[in-house]
């Protein structure tokens, strides 16, 4: 069996599932029936100063694809609405009840460092692992100069970070927000400021759907509504690529990421992991099927491991990072060109009128007046979109036909800015 | 094939290619493309209908989200580890009014999630790679004997032989499986018993003595002595009589000797069927019965109930399956005599029966024949208790210690068991 467990910045843990700061860690309650269940960590729902903020009725906004439930979960929630000390208490409580667990906390406090000061030794006394620094809400929060509207501003992350290792030992994550436009820009600010380690994503603004009797977004508070952040499986491949940016870009390479964002199966968190994340975080997945699922991510993940031979998290860690480059480093003479198994074609024609509309009129549909869908090879540019289409399982798989030769844009006649091979 | 008035017995009334397709598979294995579908329909409910259901208790959302995280070892450890046999109930268990008749899906589609057809998805693969899953504790140095080598037996054997304890099995019969391998339709497990009983033994510490029977070849007295603990999974292995002049004469027959037959034939062109066969009863065995004798080219069949559909203990759906297969199903009709002609079995004289104001069943002096080659008679089957002496059975039944694992208690149904008290 492998071995699961993980050291992250000094932080243990059986297994690398936590869950992310949200309501499913908003109180003693909560925490323990996830550990009961097997999860190997959390961050506790985001703590602030006292008096505690209040929150609407009419939170969660959900999205359905084909009559799923939910693609994509958006919220108007904001921070813990329970008094600081209650919270604390039981962060202590559950912590030695559970010393073999990560226990994170997460926090918001005012952009000034009396307030920073001030909670820090008060968390470090509840005996807890670390701190996430949440400045990530893209809701409610901001607009008190807290949340996203820090983690939008490079410097403020840099300087809120310092005041963290300076006024504390607990090792430091901070919580990034997906609303910006170049995620490595904060995350070299939050390294700067002397983090342990980053955490994203948190939620993306987003309005889910507008109701059209109302004529008002969801969730719909009295007649209103407004943007809330968005997460579920909707929001995994964002996080993926800003997972990705942060684990290759050279300034923060190598700094410990916990990856979040989508993540509800064994595989979501491979795939994070093999991106570099040293632990992942889930929240929607549970709030959808409750803790249990952990369990299936447990012994999926470990039996993964054992069919490759992975013994430890750290024998597959980041081993997709060198194999994601930008474009112009891609091998522009590799070719492929699709193969329809006509033993398994149900002859939906997707291929036919996916290619033949919108892309390059490649798949024919007929041959001596009867039903048959072909590949053209002297079209077909490799583009996958009727493998994509296909609803048959290795029905359409693509066939390497090229040399095996090698040249990208940076030395293509075609690049007036090539460098000469 | 010629038609005769009278006897009309005959192996290979059909050719090799439609026996073929007779006796496939009736339902085959899921492809991982329509499993992954099926397994999308269950919506993974909390404390979930089915798991109710199931009298093993597997953890049924539990191992379909494995088949959909493509966790197969995670799904299969779910569904074995709470009942090893779980790849021959995914075939044979009347799933529609257990689990599936129980999930939540038959509310707004009347579709359950194929819950039995994932099981077998989620299992066939350990069997056909031969994956062990399962290892021996450290030797007890403890040592149990079994009696009976089918379900309830190897499953108990197994059990005891994971927690380190030796085992030695005995078993009348030539092969190990009891009903798994002699009482089951061969359409429902081609090739497949065997081979699960040769994966389940592989965990080892299990000896099978077969041609061993209690009451002949060994005494309960004698394992008593020999062992720490003795369980008794000896099934019901006697048949139940009609209780009709002539039926232990020629053309009459006991339907789970016909279905062992069939099961055991490599060649089902080999194994004899009536023209025109009438089956005595309203179990499964009776549908099993009479599904195969048509379907090894039996003209007529007919299977005779004394009475009404609701009773039968063949679900809805077998009952259908026989009716779709051609099988013509008589309800209210009791056997009174065997008729013959020259000796030779000519067919069955029936009474009409109805139930009285009280619910009791009783005859109403009317009577008809339906003519028949061959009498497959299936009502019912009962403990054999030669060899059990002592206060080991109480009215035709074994005294069943509770404290006994609970993967054993469940096939108490098919295998009475017995757990002596460890010494
Ligand atoms: C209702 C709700 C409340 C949340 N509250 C917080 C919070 O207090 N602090 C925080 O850092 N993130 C909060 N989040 C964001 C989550 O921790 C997480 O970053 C996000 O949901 C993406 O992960 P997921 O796709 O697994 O849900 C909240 C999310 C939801 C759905
Ligand atoms: S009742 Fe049906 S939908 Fe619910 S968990 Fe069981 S199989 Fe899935």
């Amino acid at each position: 069996m492998a071995d699961l467990s993980t050291n992250f910045i000094g932080i243990k843990s059986p297994n690398p599932f936590w869950l992310a700061s949200a309501p499913p860690t908003d109180k003693a309650y909560n925490v323990i029936r996830a550990f009961e269940a097997g999860w190997g960590g959390v961050v506790w729902k985001t703590l602030g100063l006292d008096p505690p903020v209040v929150n609407v009725s009419s939170r969660y906004g959900a999205v359905q694809w084909n009559g799923q439930r939910m693609a994509g979960l958006n919220n108007i929630e904001l921070i813990s609405d329970r008094p600081l000390r209650v919270n604390l208490d039981e962060i202590r409580q559950v912590k030695r009840d559970w010393p073999d667990r990560a226990m994170v906390v997460s926090l918001m406090v005012p952009c000034d460092e009396e307030s920073w000061k001030y909670i820090l030794p008060m968390v470090e006394d509840t005996g807890a692992d670390g701190v996430e620094l949440n400045f990530g809400c893209p809701h409610g929060m901001s607009e008190r100069g807290m949340g996203s509207a820090v983690g939008q501003v490079p410097e403020y992350i840099q300087m809120v970070a310092a005041w963290v290792k300076q006024y504390s030992k607990l090792p430091c994550i901070v919580k990034l927000t997906p609303n910006i436009t170049d995620v490595r820009y904060p995350a070299r600010a939050a390294k700067a400021g002397g983090t342990d380690a980053v955490s994203l994503i948190n939620t993306i603004n987003s309005i889910t759907t507008i109701d059209l009797d109302l004529m008002a977004p969801t969730p719909t508070v009295d007649g209103k509504g407004t943007h809330g952040g968005y997460c579920g499986p909707a929001v995994r491949p964002i996080a993926l690529n800003m997972v990705a940016e942060i684990a290759r870009d050279p300034i923060t390479h190598g700094l410990p990421i916990s990856a979040i964002g989508g993540i509800g199966t064994w595989r979501d968190a491979a795939e994070f992991i093999a991106l570099g994340a040293g632990t992942v975080q889930v929240c929607t997945a549970a709030m959808h099927y409750g803790f249990r699922i952990v369990d299936d991510m447990i012994s999926g993940l470990s039996h993964w491991m054992d069919s490759k031979g992975y013994k430890t998290i750290e024998d597959f860690r980041g081993k997709a990072i060198g194999n994601v480059t930008d474009w112009k480093y891609l091998n522009l003479k590799y070719d492929i060109k699709a193969r329809i198994n006509q033993d398994l074609c149900i002859k939906c024609g997707l291929c036919h009128i996916a290619c033949e509309d919108t892309s390059h009129q490649a798949i024919t549909a007929e041959r001596d007046g009867k039903r048959l869908f072909e590949v053209v090879d002297a079209e077909c540019v490799g583009c996958n979109l009727c493998m994509h289409v296909c609803p048959v399982d290795d029905c359409i798989t693509m066939e390497r036909v090229d040399d095996a030769s090698f040249q990208n844009w940076t030395t293509h006649p075609n690049n007036p800015m090539s460098q000469k091979a | 094939m010629s038609r005769k008035e009278l006897g009309d017995v005959a192996a290979g009334r059909l050719d090799a290619a439609t026996l073929a397709r007779h006796f496939g598979d009736v339902a085959p294995a899921l492809s991982r493309q329509q499993a992954l579908i099926e397994a999308s329909r269950c919506h993974f409910c909390y404390d979930a209908p089915c798991i109710q259901a199931c009298p093993t208790g597997i953890d049924i959302p539990g191992f379909i989200r494995g088949i959909s995280t493509d966790n197969l070892k995670g799904a299969a450890h779910k569904i074995l580890d709470a009942n090893i046999f779980g790849g021959q109930c995914a075939r044979v268990c009347p799933t529609e009014i257990l689990c599936e008749g129980e999930c939540v899906r038959n509310g707004p589609e009347d579709k359950p999630v194929q819950i039995g057809a994932l099981q077998r998805y989620a299992t066939d693969w350990v069997f056909e790679s031969d994956t062990r899953l399962y290892s021996r504790a450290a030797p007890t140095g403890k040592r149990v004997g079994i009696v009976g080598a089918g379900p309830a037996g190897l499953a108990c054997a197994h059990a005891l032989a994971k927690l380190g304890h030796e085992v030695e099995v005995f078993e009348s019969r030539a092969k190990s499986g009891g009903l798994n391998e002699y009482g089951i339709a061969a359409y429902k497990v081609v090739d497949f018993s065997a081979r699960e009983v040769e994966w389940l033994l592989s965990i080892g510490g299990i000896t099978v003595h077969h041609g061993s029977a209690l009451g002949h070849d060994i005494t309960l007295a004698d394992l008593r002595q020999r062992f720490g603990a003795v369980f008794l999974g000896i099934g019901l292995g006697g048949v139940n009589a009609l209780g009709v002049t002539g039926e232990h004469e020629e053309g009459v027959r006991n339907a789970v000797d016909f279905i062992a037959e069939l099961r055991q034939a490599k060649d089902k062109g080999t194994v004899p069927v009536g023209r025109r066969v009438v089956v005595i009863g309203g179990g499964n065995t009776a549908i099993d019965a009479a599904i195969q004798s048509k379907r090894l080219g039996a003209e007529r069949v007919t299977l005779a109930y004394r009475r009404g559909a609701e009773t039968m203990s063949a679900t809805s759906l077998e009952q259908a399956f026989a009716k779709e297969e051609g099988v013509t199903v008589l309800h209210f009709s009791r056997p009174v005599e065997l008729l013959r002609k020259d000796g030779v079995l000519a067919g069955v004289r029936f009474e009409h029966t109805s139930l009285d104001s009280s619910g009791k069943l009783v005859g109403s002096g009317e009577y008809f024949t339906v003519e028949a080659d061959v009498v497959l008679k299936a009502i019912g089957q009962a403990l054999v208790d030669s060899g059990l002496e002592g206060p080991v059975t109480k009215n035709g039944r074994i005294v069943a210690d509770e404290t006994a694992p609970p993967v054993c208690r469940v096939f108490m149904r098919v295998a009475i068991v017995s757990v002596a008290k460890p010494t």
